[in-house]
C-alpha cells in the first residue's frame, strides 16, 4: 500500500566512526583495518568513511582527554567561540560536525555508525535516538533478523532528560552499535568478530535499500530508557555498595520489586523499590561510575515502522 | 616429612590501589579502614592505599607503574624535583613498611591486585624458604575453604635486589591478584572473595601465633618461563587478536599446534614449543609492555609440618 509507505532518499554518505571512546577496542581497530584497507566495507553507489573521531584519546587509550566526546554535540558546544582554549573533544566536535554535518541541515552524512564496547553484559546492542525513524527502525528489524539466532537487542534513548548529545546524532539516521563485555584498553576477538558482522549486515540493509528494495511494515521489539540508577553514597560522594552479585551481568532480565539490587561492602542487600518490573542495563559499566550511574531501567515495547522504500525521481 | 619451625609473624600489612584502576584493593582497604581492622588476635594489621593519585585518576599509574618502582636501585636512587611521582612514593612506602631487606620490614605484605585475564584467584609470589612453606600452607587453607573460585600460586624467581615489585619489601610478601575484571570496575563477587581470602589469611596467622601446628601436604605452583608478545607489523602494530581458543583459558596446557593468535586478516597463528601452562592472556596492562601472554611450568612441591618457632 503505497500511501502508507515512508520515502527515504538513497543513502548515499555513510560513515563508521572508532574511538569515539578511545579505549573501546573493537571500533578502533576495525576502523584502523578499514581505512588501511577497505575491500569489506565496500558497497556499489555507496560512499562508506571509516573515521576515528577522537585520536588522542586513541593514542592515550583512555575514553576521553578533556570530556567525554559522546556528550559533545550539544547545540551550545558546536556553535562556541574560542577556537583552540575550547576543551579538545569541543573542538573535535566542530570539526566532525563541519565534515559530517552539519547536524539537522540537508548536507548531513545519511547514516552513521558509532561503534562502542561496554564493561556490561549488554551482548550485542543497537542504540536508537528516535522511535519515529522508521529507516533505523526497518534497518535494526533487518540486522536483527540477520544475526538470528544470536541476539542483537535494540536500545531505545527518547529520554527528554537522560538522552545525550552523541557523535553519531550530526547524521540524518543515526546508530549505535554496542557491543559487551569487554574491559576497556582490551581487544576481545568473540567481541570484535561480533560488531564486524552486525556492521555487514548494517551496511547490506542499505545497499539493498538503495538499489530499490521496498521493506514491508514491521514491528521491533525496543527496550526504553527508564531511569538512571546511581549508587549508593555516603555524604562524600563515595558508592557504599556494589552492584549486587544477583544483579550483576543480568542485563536485559527483569528485575522485579524486592530483588536484591545492590550489596554494602560490609555484606548487607539493598533491594530494588521500584513499583513495577523493570529491565536493567548498562549494569556495572566503568565509564558511568562518575556519571553517577550503577544501571539504567528500560521497559519493553514494541514500536511499528511503516514501509518503507527509496524516493522515486 | 619433618616437622618445620618458622619464625613468627607480628604484623601484617594489606595494601590496595598499587595500581589506581584495580578496584578490590582500593574498596577493601577502605572498608578495612571504616572497620578498623587493626589487630587479629596478636598480629597487628596497617592497611595502605599505595597510589592514591593514580586512584583518584582511576589511572593504573600516573606517570610510572607503582609495582616497577621497588628493586633496590629505584629505593636508593635520589630524589629530586624531576623524579616521578611513583618512585617517590614507593620510596615513602619503603620507608612505612620497610625498608626493604631490614630487620624493621613489616613480617609479611599481602599487596591486592585485579587482572582483565581468567585467572580466578592467584598468589604471587617469589620463592624464598620460608615464604614458600607459610604461603603454601595458606593455599592450602584458601583451597580447603574458598569453594567458589580456583586458587593457584604463581612463582617469580627473581632474587631480592631486582625484585621490582611492592610485596618485596616485606620479609614475605605476596600479591593476590584476582580476575577476570575490566579496570574500573568493581564486582561484588570478586570483592567478597578478596575479602574472605583475607579473613582466611587473617585467621591462619592467628592460629599460626598461638603455636597451632599445620599438617605438610603437596601443591601446585606455576613457575614462569616466559612470555609471548603480540605479532607486529614493522610500525609496530598488533596485527593480531588472542585466538578464541585460548581467551579465557589461563593454566589450561598449551601445546604444539594448539591456536594462539588470528591475524586481523583471518590467519591462524599456533604456537610451537614446549607444552607449557598460559596465564596472564590477555591482560589490559601489558598491551604497552609487549605480552600477549605469560607462560609457566607447573611443578608439585611437598612441603613439611610447620609451627612457629619459640623464641
Amino acid at each position: 500500500n503505497n500511501n502508507n509507505t515512508a520515502r527515504f532518499d538513497a543513502a548515499r554518505r555513510v560513515a563508521i566512526f572508532g574511538g569515539t571512546h578511545g579505549n573501546e577496542m573493537s571500533g578502533v581497530t576495525l576502523v584502523n583495518l578499514w581505512m588501511q584497507n577497505s575491500a569489506e566495507i565496500q558497497r556499489k553507489g555507496l560512499e562508506i568513511k571509516p573515521f576515528i573521531t577522537n585520536p588522542k584519546a586513541v593514542e592515550k587509550c583512555v575514553r576521553y582527554v578533556d570530556t567525554d566526546l559522546n556528550r559533545a554535540f550539544t547545540q551550545e558546544n558546536l556553535s562556541a567561540t574560542g577556537g583552540d582554549e575550547l576543551p579538545y573533544e569541543v573542538q573535535r566536535a566542530q570539526e566532525i560536525n563541519r565534515m559530517f554535518g552539519p547536524k539537522g541541515s540537508a548536507e548531513a552524512y545519511d547514516v552513521i555508525f558509532d561503534l562502542h564496547n561496554t564493561t556490561s553484559n549488554m551482548g550485542c546492542t543497537l542504540i536508537l535516538e528516535s522511535s519515529k525513524d522508521a529507516f533505523n527502525l526497518q534497518m535494526m528489524n533487518y540486522i536483527k533478523k540477520a544475526f538470528a539466532p544470536a541476539s542483537c537487542l535494540v536500545l531505545l534513548n527518547e529520554h527528554p532528560l537522560l538522552k545525550y548529545s552523541t557523535s553519531r546524532s550530526v547524521a540524518k539516521h543515526p546508530v549505535g552499535m554496542e557491543v559487551g563485555p569487554q574491559p576497556q584498553g582490551v581487544l576481545r576477538s568473540n567481541i570484535f568478530e561480533a560488531m564486524r558482522v552486525i556492521l555487514k549486515h548494517a551496511l547490506d540493509f542499505i545497499s539493498l535499500f538503495n538499489e530499490g528494495m521496498e521493506f514491508p511494515p514491521c514491528t521491533v521489539e525496543v527496550f526504553r530508557v527508564l531511569e538512571r540508577m546511581d549508587y549508593p553514597r555516603d555524604a562524600n560522594g563515595n558508592i557504599i555498595a556494589m552492584v549486587h552479585p544477583n544483579l550483576q551481568d543480568c542485563d536485559w532480565e527483569p528485575l522485579n520489586p524486592g530483588d536484591p539490587m545492590f550489596q554494602t561492602f560490609d555484606g548487607k542487600t539493598i533491594h530494588y523499590q521500584g513499583s513495577s518490573t523493570v529491565y536493567p542495563t548498562f549494569i556495572n559499566e566503568a565509564a558511568y561510575y562518575e556519571k553517577q550511574q550503577a544501571f539504567v531501567t528500560t521497559r519493553r515495547e514494541t514500536l511499528a515502522a511503516s514501509a518503507i522504500s527509496k524516493t522515486t525521481k | 616429612m619433618e616437622r618445620t619451625s618458622v619464625p613468627p609473624i607480628h604484623n601484617v600489612a594489606i595494601c590496595g590501589g598499587t595500581h589506581g584502576n584495580e578496584l578490590t584493593g582500593v574498596y577493601i582497604v577502605r572498608e578495612m579502614q571504616k572497620q578498623k581492622m587493626e589487630k587479629a588476635g596478636s598480629v597487628s594489621v596497617t592497611t595502605v592505599e599505595t597510589n592514591p593519585r593514580a586512584v583518584a585518576a582511576g589511572r593504573r599509574y600516573t606517570e610510572m607503574d607503582l609495582n616497577r618502582c621497588f628493586t633496590d636501585v629505584l629505593l636508593s636512587s635520589p630524589i629530586t624535583e624531576s623524579t616521578l611521582y611513583e618512585v617517590r612514593r614507593a620510596q615513602e612506602l619503603n620507608a612505612q613498611l620497610g625498608p626493604k631487606g631490614s630487620a624493621e620490614a613489616v613480617d609479611l605484605l599481602i599487596d591486592l591486585h585485579n587482572t582483565t585475564s581468567n585467572m580466578g584467584l592467584c598468589l604471587i609470589l617469589r620463592p624464598n624458604r620460608n615464604a614458600i612453606l607459610s604461603v603454601i600452607h595458606k593455599i592450602l587453607y584458601f583451597k580447603n575453604n574458598l569453594s567458589s573460585v580456583p586458587v593457584r600460586a604463581i612463582q617469580l624467581d627473581i632474587p631480592s635486589s631486582k625484585a621490582y615489585s611492592l610485596e618485596s619489601v616485606g620479609k614475605h610478601g605476596f600479591a593476590i591478584e584476582v580476575g577476570p575484571q575490566p579496570n574500573g570496575v568493581l564486582r561484588a563477587d570478586i570483592f567478597n572473595v578478596v575479602k574472605e581470602a583475607l579473613d582466611l589469611t587473617l585467621q591462619w596467622l592467628q592460629k599460626f601465633s598461638s603455636g597451632h601446628s599445620f599438617e605438610g601436604g603437596t601443591v601446585e605452583a606455576y613457575t614462569f618461563v616466559k612470555s609471548v608478545d603480540y605479532p607486529r607489523d614493522s610500525a609496530g602494530k598488533a596485527t593480531a587478536v588472542i585466538h578464541q581458543n585460548l581467551q579465557d583459558n589461563d593454566f589450561k596446557l598449551l601445546r604444539s599446534g594448539d591456536p594462539i593468535f588470528q591475524t586481523f586478516s583471518g590467519d591462524i597463528l599456533k604456537y610451537e614449543g614446549e607444552d607449557l601452562y598460559p596465564f596472564f592472556v590477555n591482560e589490559c596492562a601489558y598491551y604497552e609492555k609487549k605480552i600477549a601472554f605469560h607462560l609457566a611450568q607447573r611443578k608439585t612441591y611437598s612441603f613439611p609440618p610447620i609451627s612457629v618457632k619459640n623464641d
